[in-house]
């Protein structure tokens, strides 16, 4: 296939913030995120953990509690004050209701979601219901002093524990008085995380670095584990009780079970049977959920730790998953400038490839962008000269003038007034055109002027066809002009003619996420990529899968391929190859060529360096479509410039653990 | 982990409490449910108690004037209760029966002493005289005659275990099948338990055995009486519990549950045993009932045997001057074997290792550890009082078998170098974990001193020095083996401008070991042992200057033999580790620095050791330079990785 010339950029300092909770749904399989940003993140397990729908957070807008609720409806709680309920189609917090209790720690819904208590830090345990369109206080229970820093529902949702510094309460919902109390004052004791199990045993996990089990009626402590020298920060139960996962600060997590003392016996007991070290730093946020135990570090570490007494057969869910880095391209790249685009949560910076003998100048976008909102998403044209970006309230388009080495930003006067926020920017190849993806499936096409001015177009409505209520969140236009791809929440794609700005034809459905799509310059090819790891070519003109589709449908894909970890969050092309096209993930870099065989299960897929020593008739024979590099990683976008010229960008975990704050300290050596 | 739960009263016992009318209990029985017990007092009644509920079910009494004198008992086949009163009169009945006068009756050529029934069995009837019928053969026939044998109740189970005045907890095991012709059999008993409470001894008047390793102890310790389980494997109190009150001294155990009587009640405890662990018996292992309950090991077992071996040397130094060999030993009561040797204690030394080597083929026991211990202290007791005497063969033996240590018998290894019996000692310090540096350095010094000659003719364990010793020195063929370490003898030789060495390099040459296979054995055993430098050296310092010349050379020669190979390591089993022989070499030259420099034999071998040593540092230091340029080439490479920006080439095929 031959050499490239890599552009290999490592100064993306990018540093995902850390995980703060989560709350997971059992009946969607999906995972509610919330980062110390205040950003939420919605896995879905079904599709293979893909980070399906991300809202950027906000400087005044914290997370401390996440809360499934009334179904499918997700609640955060956070030291605002205010309890906010999320919009998850259009991706943006739909409503705030002030719990009028100062900042709030903690939150916990009731069994079956009608009720929402929280713990404030007056000291008091409030509850609201949760109606049709947001919710409504309900009543006080008794205060006490102290912040509520953690609650947790008995499941027949009649009483609650709360615990805060020094203190455990059980609080009957009904009467709101509080039951005996337990706590000592001789040092302070912060009772970090609470579950009141079904049988009347409340758990609780301190800053001591103890599990303990308390009897509630009496408030006599049953058992008492000490896990940790550093505080034990969260704690999940199972949904059968007889489980629980703990997270430390000193990024360790345990599995507790309740266990019989003899086999076969009755009697049971707490039994500590699993540490793990996944994380470097504290561990916020733990999940149990029936087949793994999640957690969360201010690391940014998502673990997913599967159970494997629990996992039937070896399959996806049977590996363990760690996801540092969002599924989303935070990137963007000016292909005839040479310039990279960086996606911070509050800033840009563009930079600027430098040939073999000189090195790339960095220039950072124009400082009055940092503003309180955090930015949805970002682009550069392909010919460097417009930025574009937009945060929840706010589109913004710049122009950049180029003089010699030295660049100038200019922020275009009179934008549109378009419908916020806007989830993707794709801008055309030719840069005449951008094309900002928007809620209820809609997209706007806004015309970029010279020297500097823009013109709303026209808007594309799927919803006025499909009747989608979920946002845009992946474009990809046609090099011609002609064609525009755009993937709704509900995994739909549609293809729109640009021509007469009317839909084309839609993707048959597939009961995946989709991760990454683009139009093929020469072919008007659309290729997809799903979050299952299964890649499709969809011909727009035909509106039919393409014959190379179907032939890999039918011969299926390698076993290694669909068991990678993390999706593929960007596709290329090379422009003068129509056969070959550029894939990556974090972990690795793939050039596909069509006009190669599939490799099956026997053969090795990456095979790259077993090519490197073999003949040339041999190799010839050896030659298949994937040609994986996994030289750089993690690697968060990767692009062809040209035909022989790639860029890479990576991120170092190295760099990133350089930037956290150090680690409690762990003695290795000594006593 | 055994613990005492919750306590209930199931009834009064006291005049007016309803039951026994005053006269005591008689005995409790199991009912036909596991949850029922039939009370019989030492009067009139029996009754039957549901004892969770605490509740009677129903109550039989016989006639004014008659008297119950054995104590009801369930026939658990058919759910009848049998009952004897005025010593012959027979009575079965069922529950629905009310009056005892109406139901069947029997009367018996006998007294009656006890009825025993057991489930899936037919009730066994006991005769005062001694006589045994099972009830059904006696119900055919009730006048029949019943014989008189005097002997006492061997029948309901063979195992039993009984208490003495010594307070001990002993083991009797009845054999089931007894031949008709013995007309008296001794049972052996064997200790296990000894009931002594911090110091305090446990005087005990009832017990139950609850499981193979637990036994329920009922006595009174100090003044105050109490219940106590004990663990019979690890000799361990599990639980105990005060009765202020004072008990009749009798204790009953059905379904896990005590019975006694407490004060003017009848008391039950429930009680928990589960499978012990030695973690739980030194309460290791959390319990989630912890109690107040104490548990702790009676280490007064294990004291009594220590104190048996001083009064044993005590009394066979008192004996010696009445030129009589015969010492008694004080019974012991784990180890029936221990009476064995003291029948032979004045016998020859073959009769002893035959009659121990029977002892030995026997069944291993718990306690056979300490047993054997005690075994070989008498034995060396014997010995050293002896001369004549040296079961040298036995000990031998035993040690090679046994896990023994040195503090187990102390006296073997002064004895064995009295005696320079080498193959003992050797066998010793490769075996003991213990071995005090005294001894250690008395060894040496006694391995050092025999000569080469008298070795051959020994029998010394060789293994250790087979595999790098030319056994036949004249044979010596030329030495093939690549030098790989290092070394070389040119290195050796190179700036040794001494040139009058020429004729003893014989002498000090490295390639010929300077002592016999048999010693080089016998000193690797030494080099094996466990020390400490802090003890040793004292006592190194003592060691005659030409024996530790000798040693040095010796360890010379393993020091240039290890530095041979590239692993530094001497091929065989149990030869001596570079870092022993380092050790030695050091602790040798600090105890013997100012002699080694004086002594003019040691001059050439301090030199030829020293060229040696300099040429392996020279050696080590160039590896060491070699690992530090290698790191900094690593070291390189990872900068280059770690530049924020560049332009490299990938080549994809």
């Amino acid at each position: 296939m031959g050499e490239f010339e890599v552009h290999r950029v490592r100064f993306f300092g990018l540093v995902p913030a850390g995980v703060r909770c989560m709350a997971y749904q059992h009946r969607g399989c999906r995972l509610a995120l919330a980062r110390t940003d205040g950003a939420v993140e919605v896995y879905n397990f079904a599709a293979n953990y893909f980070m399906e729908k991300a809202i950027p957070g906000h400087q005044a807008r914290s997370v401390e509690a996440l809360c499934w609720a009334a179904g499918e409806r997700l609640f955060g709680a956070g030291l605002s004050g205010d309890i906010t309920e999320y919009d998850l189609e259009r991706l943006r917090p739909a409503r705030t209701v002030d719990g009028f209790g100062g900042p709030i720690w903690s939150m916990a819904a009731n069994n079956d979601g009608t009720r929402l208590a929280i713990g404030c830090e007056d000291g008091s345990v409030k509850l609201f219901q949760v109606v049709p369109g947001g919710v409504q206080f309900e009543k006080n229970l008794d205060r006490q002093k102290g912040r509520v820093l953690c609650l947790s529902w008995h499941p027949s949702g009649t009483h609650l524990a709360a615990g805060s510094i020094n203190f455990i309460r059980v609080l009957d919902v009904r009467s709101g008085n509080e039951l005996p109390q337990r706590g000592s004052k001789k040092r302070e004791c912060v009772v970090w995380s609470i579950a009141f199990l079904s049988s009347g045993t409340v758990i609780s996990s301190d800053s001591f670095g103890r599990v303990q089990f308390w009897d509630w009626e009496r408030g006599t402590l049953q058992d008492s584990h000490t896990v940790s020298t550093s505080a034990v920060l969260s704690l999940a139960v199972s949904e059968e009780e007889d489980s629980i996962v703990v997270g430390t600060s000193a990024g360790a997590t345990y599995q507790f079970q309740l266990l019989p003392v003899k086999a076969g016996g009755q009697e049971k007991r707490w039994v500590r049977t699993k540490p793990f070290q996944h994380h470097t730093h504290d561990v916020r946020a733990v999940v149990h959920t029936p087949t793994a135990l999640i957690s969360g570090g201010l690391d940014a570490q998502l673990v997913i730790r599967p159970l494997m007494e629990k996992v039937q057969k070896k399959g996806y869910d049977a590996v363990l998953r760690k996801f540092t880095f969002p599924h989303r391209r935070l990137v963007s790249c000016a292909r005839k400038a040479r310039l990279l685009l960086f996606q911070f949560s509050q800033h840009l910076e563009l930079w600027r490839l430098g040939s073999t003998n000189k090195t790339g100048t960095p220039h950072s976008a124009p400082p009055h962008l940092q503003g309180p909102e955090h930015i949805y998403c970002s682009c550069v044209s392909p010919c460097g000269s417009w930025i574009a970006y937009s945060t929840a309230s706010r589109f913004h388009l710049y122009r950049v003038q180029h003089e010699g080495d030295s660049i100038s930003v200019k922020k275009v006067p009179g934008v549109p007034k378009l419908l916020l926020p806007a989830y993707q920017l794709q801008c055309a190849s030719d840069s005449g055109r951008l094309f900002v993806a928007s809620d209820r499936g809609s997209v706007h096409v806004v015309q970029l002027l010279e020297p500097g001015g823009c013109k709303h177009l026209h808007t594309i409505c799927v919803w006025c066809c499909s009747g989608t209520r979920e946002a845009v969140y992946l474009l990809a236009s046609s090099a011609d002009g002609n064609w525009l791809a755009a993937v709704s929440g509900d995994w739909e794609v549609h293809i729109y003619s640009l021509k007469h700005f009317k839909h084309h034809c839609t993707v048959p459905t597939y009961s995946c996420a989709v991760t990454a799509l683009a139009i093929h310059p020469a072919t008007n090819n659309l290729f997809i990529s799903y979050s299952d790891q299964q890649l499709f070519e969809f011909s727009i003109p035909e509106k039919q899968y393409t014959a190379w589709s179907r032939m890999v449908q039918n011969s299926g894909l390698h076993k290694l391929w669909l068991e990678r970890d993390s999706p593929i969050t960007h596709i290329a092309f090379n422009p003068k190859n129509t056969s070959q096209i550029l894939l990556h993930d974090v972990y690795m870099l793939c050039v596909l060529d069509k006009s190669l065989p599939l490799p099956d299960n026997n053969t090795l897929l990456v095979n790259q360096s077993t090519l490197k020593q073999l003949s040339e008739p041999a190799r010839r024979r050896q030659l298949h479509a994937f040609k994986i590099c996994k030289k750089f990683q993690p690697l968060l976008f990767a692009d062809l410039l040209d035909e022989r010229c790639l860029v890479t960008v990576e991120r170092p975990a190295v760099d990133i653990s350089a930037e956290l704050p150090p680690p409690v300290q762990q003695k290795k050596f000594g006593t | 982990m055994a613990a005492l739960c919750e306590a209930f009263t199931l009834c009064g016992l006291g005049p007016t409490g309803g039951v026994g009318l005053g006269s005591g209990l008689l005995a409790l029985e199991p009912g036909a449910d596991p949850d029922h017990v039939l009370l019989t007092d030492r009067g009139r009644t029996a009754t039957l108690f549901k004892v969770s509920d605490q509740k009677p079910l129903g109550c039989w009494s016989v006639k004014h004037g008659q008297i119950i004198t054995c104590p009801v008992v369930c026939n658990f086949e058919t759910h009848e209760y049998i009952a004897v009163h005025d010593n012959k009169v027979l009575r079965i009945w069922k529950d629905k029966d009310v009056n005892l006068d109406k139901v069947f009756k029997a009367t018996l050529s006998a007294e009656v002493y006890r009825i025993h029934s057991l489930p899936h069995a037919e009730p066994l009837v006991l005769f005062r005289g001694g006589g045994v019928r099972t009830l059904d053969v006696l119900l055919e026939a009730p006048q029949q005659e019943i014989e008189n044998v005097i002997s006492d109740e061997v029948i309901k189970h063979h195992l039993f275990a009984l208490t003495d005045s010594s307070n001990s907890v002993y083991k009797v095991l009845i054999p089931l099948q007894q031949n008709s012709e013995e007309e008296e059999q001794t049972l052996s008993k064997s200790l296990l338990l000894n009931l002594s409470i911090s110091g305090s001894v446990l005087k005990g008047t009832s017990f139950v055995v609850l499981d193979k390793d637990h036994v329920a102890v009922l006595g009174s310790l100090a003044a105050s009486e109490c219940l106590t389980i004990w663990n019979t494997k690890f000799q361990t109190l599990q639980a105990s519990k005060e009765l202020p009150l004072g008990t009749s001294g009798q204790l009953w155990c059905y379904g896990e549950k005590f019975f006694f009587t407490h004060g003017k009640v009848l008391t039950v405890v429930i009680y928990k045993c589960e499978t012990s662990s030695l973690a739980a018996a030194v309460g290791k292992l959390k319990d989630s009932q912890t109690s107040d309950l104490s548990s702790f090991v009676n280490w007064n077992t294990l004291g009594d045997e220590e104190l048996l071996v001083s009064c044993q040397s005590q009394q066979s130094v008192a004996l010696k001057s009445e030129s009589k060999m015969m010492v008694i030993l004080k019974p012991m009561p784990c180890t029936s074997e221990l009476h064995g040797i003291s029948h032979f204690q004045d016998a020859s030394t073959a009769a002893v290792e035959d009659e121990l080597r029977q002892l030995l083929s026997k069944a291993q026991r718990p306690d056979f550890q300490a047993a054997i211990g005690c075994v070989i202290s008498a034995l060396i007791n014997r010995c050293k009082a002896d001369p004549m005497f040296y079961p040298r063969n036995f000990l031998v033996q035993m040690i090679q078998k046994r896990e023994l240590s040195y503090s187990l018998c102390p006296d073997l290894m002064a004895v064995a170098l009295e005696k320079k019996d080498v193959h003992l000692l050797q066998i010793c310090l490769q075996r003991f974990p213990d071995i005090p540096e005294e001894i250690t350095y008395a060894c040496l010094k006694v391995f050092l001193s025999i000569s080469d000659d008298y070795l051959e003719r020994t029998d010394v364990d060789l293994e250790s020095v087979i595999s790098y010793i030319d056994i036949e020195p004249n044979n010596k063929e030329v030495k093939t083996e690549v030098v790989e370490n290092g070394f070389s003898t040119e290195l050796e030789e190179d700036g040794c401008d001494v040139t009058g060495m020429k004729e003893t390099h014989m002498m000090d040459s490295v390639e010929f070991c300077p002592v016999g296979p048999q010693k080089a054995a016998l000193l690797n055993a030494v080099l094996h042992s466990a020390y400490s430098e802090t003890f040793l050296l004292p006592h190194l310092k003592d060691l005659p200057a030409q024996q530790a010349v000798l040693f040095l050379r010796y360890l010379h020669y393993l020091y240039v033999k290890c530095s041979e190979k590239i692993n530094t390591t001497l091929p065989g089993v149990l030869s001596p580790t570079i870092s022993q022989i380092m050790d030695w070499m050091c602790l040798l030259l600090d105890a013997h620095f100012t002699v080694m420099v004086m002594l003019p034999e040691a001059k050439r071998l301090l030199s030829s050791m020293h060229k040696f040593v300099r040429a392996q540092v020279r050696f080590y230091s160039e590896l060491n330079k070699i690992e530090g340029s290698l790191q900094e080439l690593q070291r390189i490479k990872c900068q280059k990785d770690s530049q924020a920006y560049s332009i490299e080439v990938l080549e994809l095929i």
